[in-house]
């Protein structure tokens, strides 16, 4: 094929746009990273490199704040939905469908396809229903509205596990008397880690992505990572906030990456 | 939904989900329905509690008094609904007008999420085919290459594009230092600055289902068209495009629903004056103090979402009939 020098698969000027295209999702990208490293507060001129903007965003104290709640958040958040989205997901596969499966489906799928807007002004106007009947004002609110945005994030990939698995190791603890549960937890659960894993990933970047339910969700003084930028970006930006996020960006990155490996990893 | 797109084209081999379930498991599943419902329970709790309950008690709200500081009076009203459409004359009530405002906010998200869908086909397009026609193994790092923007956060790939096009970012200091321009060109706080951003953010939402249908298709129909003496030209309208179109309309909706609920891209880049329906909701909960208001336009909002999604089913549904047809 190669040898010929007309190829079938090459369209004029579809390269260049792709190419085009690349370049221009990482450009922004990659200056919003090179820029976190200017010794100057202008973009105009490059003073050399220095950490001194990561410094500054170390030293700031509200910046220390926001990040450890925005963790907190997503480890507990993502947490309770990959245990109660694993639940839900031996439910589902692997069985013989039943009754109201798909009403679960379409409850389970539901947080994809509402906007994130209309989702958040719907948790404002219920928990404030509820704020005002009880008086609690705590994080319990955050962790319910994550928690439920991240079991879809998290059902997803625990389900394709399940469905890839082998079931013939089952089987066979089946037959050597293996009761329900000890097959589940000797065998269906070891084999399901991977799948379990990468849920929890995904959940734990939704968690630190999302932005808009929180603004509306948030009481004050719990600002996250990310509810914190949105304001901070409407004043004058300095580097300190390329500083914070491309340390954010490394963590997403990275969990991200870790979310593939795991679920690429064979049955 | 864009997960389980992405879920399908990270593994083309993805297994049915119909495999296992052998007759021999039949007999017993009667008795374990409950114990399904068990395990489902917790999540189910969750997600009705504080995701689609919630959306009911918008739709009540939506037909009550707003009280003076926020928040409801229970009394029926049709007002906020009245308005989200209308306008009365403050000193005569009588004098009921379209509320050219809002009309301007619904015309402005919808040109923009369309315009944005466009761009991103255009882009989105060629670089999906770039991808699925790259050899087996470098395929994989350029999907990636698509998929890190796609999950890293969306409020810092939007500062991203601000850092690019504001008056000091790096476009306008570039093209003073290389002095093509005396004074930065206003970029930000626009429609386009939106319309900039929000292309960037959802491209990878186009380029994902065209490439697994790009994947899919059989290349020696292709090779056939070109042995029957088409140009490259009629390859492409009169093979490539009804192959692919199903990946085109679910890359268009994928898209256009984001674009139609965006919230954070038009609050950054477009600032205090270019809102879209997301903005204006919020007003409503803020400074507008109008809850009713609000809780109708996230209605209408979720009613325009839900709109092109069954749009894509039924023309998705309609186009299948039709492949077997021919």
């Amino acid at each position: 094929m190669s040898a010929r020098s007309f190829s079938i698969t090459r369209l004029p000027g579809f390269g260049l746009i792709a190419l085009a295209t690349f370049v221009m999702l990482y450009v922004p990208i990659v200056t919003l990273v090179v820029f976190s490293f200017n010794e100057n507060a202008s973009m105009a001129n490059w003073g050399g490199f220095s950490l001194r903007w990561y410094e500054a965003a170390f030293n700031n104290r509200q910046v220390r704040e926001v990040s450890i709640r925005s963790l907190w958040l997503a480890v507990v958040a993502s947490g309770i939905a990959t245990v109660v989205a694993t639940m839900a997901a031996l439910a589902t596969t692997r069985t013989s469908r039943f009754k109201g499966q798909t009403m679960i489906y379409a409850l389970i799928n539901q947080p994809l396809m509402v906007p994130e807007v209309v989702t958040g002004v719907a948790l404002l106007i219920f928990f404030a229903a509820i704020r005002v009947q009880t008086g609690y004002g705590g994080m319990g609110y955050l962790v319910a509205a994550h928690t439920a945005f991240c079991i879809p994030f998290a059902y997803l990939p625990i389900k394709a596990r399940l469905e890839t698995m082998d079931l013939t190791l089952e089987r066979a603890a089946a037959d050597l008397y293996a009761s329900h549960w000890q097959a589940f937890r000797y065998v269906t659960l070891p084999l399901l880690v991977p799948g379990i894993m990468a849920g929890f990933m995904l959940g734990f970047v939704i968690s630190l992505d999302t932005v808009v339910i929180t603004e509306f969700v948030k009481a004050a003084g719990q600002d996250t990572l990310p509810t914190y930028m949105l304001g901070q970006l409407r004043r004058q930006v300095t580097p300190e906030m390329n500083a914070i996020a491309t340390l954010f960006l490394a963590l997403s990155v990275f969990a991200v990456t870790v979310f593939f490996l795991l679920s690429r990893k064979r049955a | 939904m864009a997960m389980q797109d992405l879920s399908s084209t990270a593994r083309p081999d993805g297994a049915a989900p119909d495999t296992p379930a052998s007759a021999v498991e039949d007999s017993a599943t009667a008795e374990r329905h409950g114990w399904k419902w068990l395990l489902c329970a917790p999540a189910l709790t969750i997600l009705v509690l504080a995701a689609s309950g919630p959306l009911l008690i918008v739709l009540v709200y939506s037909f009550l008094t707003p009280a003076s500081f926020g928040g409801v009076i229970w009394e029926f009203s049709t007002e906020a609904w009245f308005r989200v459409f209308f306008s009365r004359d403050i000193f005569d009530p009588e004098d009921v007008r379209l509320n050219h405002a809002h009309l301007a906010i619904f015309w402005r998200s919808i040109s923009l999420a369309l315009q944005t869908t466009v761009i991103c086909a255009i882009l989105g397009f060629p670089t999906a085919w770039f991808i699925a026609t790259r050899p087996q193994h470098t395929r994989a790092f350029w999907l990636f290459l698509i998929t890190i923007p796609f999950w890293t956060n969306l409020l810092i790939r939007t500062f991203a594009i601000q850092e690019v096009i504001r008056n000091q970012g790096l476009i306008n200091t570039t093209l003073i230092r290389l002095g093509v321009i005396d004074s930065p060109i206003q970029m930000m706080f626009t429609d386009f600055a939106i319309l900039v951003g929000m292309a960037y953010v959802f491209l990878p939402l186009m380029v994902l289902p065209l490439y697994a249908a790009m994947d899919k298709l059989d290349i020696r129909l292709v090779e056939a068209g070109y042995d029957l003496y088409a140009s490259r030209w009629q390859v492409l309208r009169r093979i490539i495009l009804p192959l692919v179109k199903p990946g085109f309309i679910a890359g268009s909706i994928l898209v256009f629903i984001p674009s139609i609920g965006a919230f954070v891209t038009p609050r950054v880049l477009g600032g205090g004056r270019n809102l879209m329906l997301g903005n204006l909701i919020e007003l409503q909960f803020g400074q507008g103090r109008n809850w009713p208001l609000g809780a109708a336009l996230a209605i209408t909002m979720l009613v325009l979402v839900v709109g092109a999604l069954i749009f894509y089913i039924r023309y998705v549904g309609r186009e299948d009939d039709g492949g077997r047809r021919t």
